[in-house]
């Protein structure tokens, strides 16, 4: 019941996280990587000591490619991004550059713009599909009769938690991208839609027992029902949780370099949905229902 | 229980037997362009010259067999050449897809294609005014060479003046040879069209008596003889300023197979060989990690539970990886990275299951049967939890490059093949392994968390 009896103290620490979220994004917004807007990244390792930065620079403005950002990887490599090249420019900036070319990616704008509209739709369509299947595993939920909630409630509470849990990740890409130069990349979309089909798994494991517990005769006060529920689904939800982040932390700190983020992103996406799905969802049914209750009189 | 006992050894036998496979050499694993080092390559066709969608799939057809040919005449082991449709209607775009492991000289994987010529058949464009728009926005072009002004947008500028294109194209060519006339200086081609491209030939001559049929070769005019007669065999000539060298090189180029339709490339990547080794290296060690920690956590919190549910998770690696080998599916640094969360997931439903088991055990029941209790109530859960997941690899799949999609499908196959080893082999090792009283020892055993 201690989560339950304190739930405002749980529903101020998601409100400050989701408004540093939405803060964040606005000041700093998200750096959008070349599968998004197109263009080129050439990554050049040297096998003896690498050229000077600047002089580099200089040898890349005679070629005429535009605004060109050349960064230093590690103590042998640089990383160049720019626009979208033609093959006759790729080979002069080979030979002006030197070295050993790793990594060459050159999109088109037209296809990043597609990957844009292609994810949005994605998003949307998983965002319905998982309502929609909300809606049919708790259609059976006993409802207001019994002192409870109607069965949409439950739905509608868990799309709220999952705008939590995804608004939050997306918060913290942005400052990435700030401090770091975090890109959002397809990867990035990728994390999101995994973590709303993930997230939602908690929630269903809690409001599972809820639905179970209000369907025995008992002459327990719908909070407390609520609260035996949490009590009793806690250690689970905690624990399949807990196997998905330290295998997403290995790749994190083991993983090649590609995924990094976005087993990250992945891993703070499935804590935030742990801990929503126990700390959000469940007293957010306790608050509905004692709203209801005194609006009725 | 001898039953049981026995189904645990042919269980144990089956994943070493599935882990030998895994390992053997045959049929190896599929690595994706990122991970063994080679070229991706996006290009775009225009098809704005064809107009119903059985032309554009057909011309996409022969576009695809083509640039195989091409690519498989020069050597490149293992390529993959797929066409696709993106988009609707009037907006939908159709591109080529070239993968190209181990070449990661861009310059040479260009040259392959970009030497393929596009032949095409043109005839005269009627008199009238759409010919003399064209020709006056020409006009109005030169002027503004001339004065060197910039050229103005016009998209009439595009268009050729004297001809329209035809359906004849490279794609009906059967052979090309060159051949040495008596009344020509040069060289000249002969070109033979197959059935089809016969039949529309003579068409196109009969139609088109006493006017000229232009033939272009990558966009530019080459010659444009006059039609004399119909003609039926099939066979038509190209005359032009040839050497001996450049036609032969040009007759080779053709033989190999011309582009039916214009293509553009929009879209390069290329992967080194050791940064893909290096990537692989690293996904391996992350996964072997991963699967450590997350098996020491399970005997930590759930002991001989959990040491049952390392040995359906063992399972579950020897079947997923081999369903990998055989499918095949082609793993990319993704997909690793997807296989690895599968891991974390895979144990959901034993955490769920033995969860549930404590529950029943607590309220006295007795061990087979709180076994038995404990998966059925278990069950609706896991269900109903890996579903959502399930939809969303679904949609990923459906929405995903190549790399997005490599990852969806290792997903997609973990959540399944950890739903059916969960269920039946954590279930029947629980079975045979439980014992028949209940002690402190047992207790503690089959218990776990850090109260009991």
């Amino acid at each position: 019941m201690f989560i339950i009896n304190h739930r405002r103290i749980f529903f101020l620490i998601s409100s400050l996280l989701v408004l540093a979220a939405v803060v964040a994004l606005a000041t700093y917004g998200l750096q959008l990587g070349t599968d998004f807007t197109g263009g080129t990244i050439i990554e050049t390792e040297y096998a003896a000591a690498r050229p000077e930065i600047n002089r580099l620079k200089t040898e890349i403005e005679a070629l005429n490619l535009g605004q060109v950002s050349v960064q230093a990887i590690g103590e042998q490599a640089i990383l160049l991004r720019l626009r979208t090249i033609t093959e006759v420019e790729h080979q002069a900036l080979k030979t002006a550059l030197g070295g050993e070319e790793k990594r060459y990616s050159s999109i088109g704008p037209a296809i990043g713009e597609e990957l844009a509209r292609r994810g949005i739709i994605a998003i949307a369509i998983v965002v319905i599909l998982i309502i929609l299947y909300i809606a049919f595993v708790f259609r059976h939920v006993p409802g207001a009769h019994r002192g409870g909630v109607n069965s949409w409630k439950y739905g509608l509470i868990a799309i709220l938690a999952l705008i939590h849990d995804i608004a939050i990740p997306t918060g913290v890409m942005a400052v990435l991208g700030h401090y770091y130069g975090a890109e959002v990349d397809a990867l990035f979309l990728t994390a999101l839609l995994t973590i709303l089909g993930l997230s939602v798994n908690d929630t269903i494991v809690v409001f599972d027992r809820i639905r179970e517990n209000l369907k025995q005769n008992s002459s327990e006060r719908f909070e407390e029902v609520i609260g035996r529920s949490l009590n009793e689904t806690i250690v689970r939800s905690v624990n399949t949780s807990l196997t998905v982040i330290l295998a997403l932390l290995a790749v994190y700190f083991f993983g090649g370099a590609t995924t990094k983020y976005f087993a990250l992103i992945m891993a703070i996406g499935m804590f935030v949905g742990t801990y929503s799905s126990i700390f959000i969802a469940s007293p957010l049914l306790v608050t509905w229902q004692k709203w209801s209750a005194r609006k009725n009189g | 229980m001898i039953y049981r006992r026995l189904l645990m050894v042919v269980m144990l036998l089956l994943t070493a037997g599935l882990t030998w496979f895994d390992f053997s050499a045959y049929r190896p694993f599929h690595l994706g362009l990122d991970l063994r080092g080679g070229s991706h390559l996006v290009y775009e066709a225009d098809v704005s010259q064809l107009s119903s969608s059985n032309d554009i799939k057909e011309a996409m057809a022969s576009l695809r067999g083509v640039i195989e040919r091409r690519i498989n005449a020069f050597g490149v082991a293992e390529p993959i050449i797929q066409t696709e449709t993106v988009g609707l209607g009037t907006a939908a775009r159709q591109r080529l897809i070239v993968e190209l492991p181990g070449v990661t000289d861009l310059n040479e994987a260009l040259k392959l294609i970009d030497i393929t010529p596009v032949l095409e058949f043109k005839t005269e464009r009627p008199d009238g005014p759409e010919k003399e728009k064209i020709l006056a926005a020409v006009e109005v072009a030169r002027a503004a060479l001339t004065e060197g002004k910039p050229l103005p947008n016009d998209p009439l500028l595009n268009q050729d003046p004297e001809f329209v294109p035809s359906p004849l194209t490279g794609r009906y060519l059967k052979r090309a040879q060159v051949q040495f006339g008596q009344q020509t200086l040069g060289p000249s081609i002969s070109l033979e069209f197959d059935a089809a491209g016969a039949k529309i030939f003579a068409d196109l001559t009969k139609a088109n008596v006493d006017k000229r049929i232009g033939i272009y070769l990558d966009g530019a005019p080459l010659s444009a003889p006059v039609v004399r007669e119909e003609i039926k065999d099939g066979r038509a000539e190209i005359t032009g300023d040839f050497t001996v060298t450049a036609a032969r090189e040009l007759v080779r180029n053709l033989n190999l197979g011309a582009l039916p339709v214009p293509i553009k490339l929009v879209s390069t990547e290329t992967v080194g060989a050791t940064l893909g080794q290096e990537a692989l290296a690293k996904g391996l060690k992350a996964g072997v990690i991963g699967l450590i920690v997350v098996a020491v956590f399970m005997v930590f919190w759930y002991r001989l539970n959990g040491l049952v549910a390392i040995i359906s998770l063992a399972l579950y690696i020897a079947l997923v990886l081999a369903i990998f080998k055989l499918l095949p599916v082609t793993l990319t640094a993704a997909g690793i990275a997807g296989f690895i969360l599968s891991l974390g997931i895979a144990v959901d439903a034993n955490v769920l299951i033995f969860e549930r088991l404590k529950e029943e055990l607590r309220l006295g029941e007795h061990f087979h049967e709180a076994i038995r209790a404990g998966f059925a109530h278990a069950w609706l859960a896991i269900r109903d939890s890996n579903l959502s997941s399930i939809i969303s690899a679904l949609v990923l799949f459906w929405f995903g490059t190549s790399l997005i999609k490599g990852f969806a499908l290792t997903l997609t196959i973990g959540i399944m093949v950890s739903l059916f080893t969960a269920i039946t082999v954590t279930r029947n090792l629980l079975l045979a392994i439980a014992p028949n009283h209940k002690s402190r020892w047992v207790h503690f055993l089959f218990g776990g968390g850090l109260k009991h």
